[in-house]
């Protein structure tokens, strides 16, 4: 039972630090598009391409974390045994 | 994410093999795919004239847009490398806008797939390496200075072999997390439009991935193009 409950918040406060340091990351990113924006309106459609490039490639560190906690959900390895183990009780 | 129903596994069960299709969704709407590509580039080559006409049309803004793209990015000796890459973009975005079609799995939201992709793409970059530089393509792994190649080989060769696992993850990560959001919402929102901001977004994911893809595929041919330093 303590693995089960130790990898449900293990994968909560996985995703919930990542997408907290994200969430800073794509703000300045974009932060720095509008500006970017406001200065020079003509340059907008090549600012925002670059601009989305760049918020997918941020993203995709959350994207990490996720699959971390996917596999700590639903395909850890230790995981059958615990949920055998707890079912057992 | 299980899937209630899916439309070829029950095709699939009609032929008797109902086990190993609910097993490979992956690989069964993979095929698929590559029925509808195979399909639309027929039909697009099939008729070509100087003065282009629907299918031909779609075409030919897609695949010169995205010629003009990769050459101002690798320069001209990429341009033999664009069929591979742009098979890979056409092939990542409609296995991720199956996604938003109901009774359909997206192929791309299968690890397997995703890392058969970035396998490829990586591999691929290294064998133009070879090709344009020889032997010499090894220095690319060295570093600028001889003193420090022991320190530098391994931190290379770590670089690239991560190279394939962020593609794989980026990739898989985003369509997995798509196909688990819409089921999470469509099953605690229990309303049937619940999931659907979701999968407006959804729509705009899978184009801004499968771009993703093929340029960082672009950009480490172009990185095994150029002279190493």
């Amino acid at each position: 039972m303590e693995f089960l409950v130790g990898s449900v918040w293990a994968a909560g406060l996985a995703i919930g630090i990542a997408a907290f340091g994200c969430g800073i990351g794509q703000g300045l990113g974009l932060a720095g598009a509008m500006s970017g924006i406001s200065r020079n309106p003509e340059a907008a459609g090549k600012i925002q391409v670059n601009m989305l490039i760049g918020l997918a490639m941020i993203e995709s560190l959350c994207i990490y974390a996720l699959v971390v906690s996917l596999i700590l959900m639903y395909a850890h390895p230790a995981l059958k045994g615990a949920i055998a183990a707890a079912a057992g009780h | 994410m299980e899937h209630p129903y899916l439309l070829l596994t029950s095709l699939f069960g009609m032929l008797g093999m109902e086990e190993w299709a609910a097993a490979h969704p992956h690989v069964t709407y993979m095929w698929l795919a590559m029925i509808i590509l195979i399909f639309f580039g027929w039909i697009a080559g099939k008729s070509v004239s100087m003065v282009p006409k629907t299918a031909q049309n779609v075409f030919e803004v897609l695949i010169s847009g995205l010629e003009e793209f990769m050459v101002t990015v690798t320069g001209d000796e990429g341009r033999k490398s664009y069929p591979l890459v742009l098979t890979i973009f056409l092939f990542v975005l409609l296995g991720n806008l199956m996604g938003l079609v109901p009774a359909f799995f997206p192929p791309t939201a299968n690890i397997n797939t995703t890392l058969a992709l970035a396998l490829i793409a990586v591999l691929w970059s290294h064998v133009v390496g070879v090709q344009r530089h020889g032997i010499k393509y090894i220095k690319h792994f060295l570093g600028p200075v001889p003193a420090m190649i022991p320190l530098f080989f391994p931190i290379e060769v770590i670089g690239h072999t991560a190279r394939v696992l962020s593609l794989t993850f980026r990739l898989f990560g985003n369509m997995a997390g798509h196909e688990l959001v819409v089921g999470i919402l469509l099953g605690l929102g229990g309303m049937f439009l619940a999931p659907l901001p979701v999968m407006a977004l959804g729509a705009f994911v899978a184009l801004v991935q499968a771009f993703v893809f093929f340029l960082l595929s672009t950009m480490y041919i172009a990185g095994a193009i150029e002279e190493s330093h």
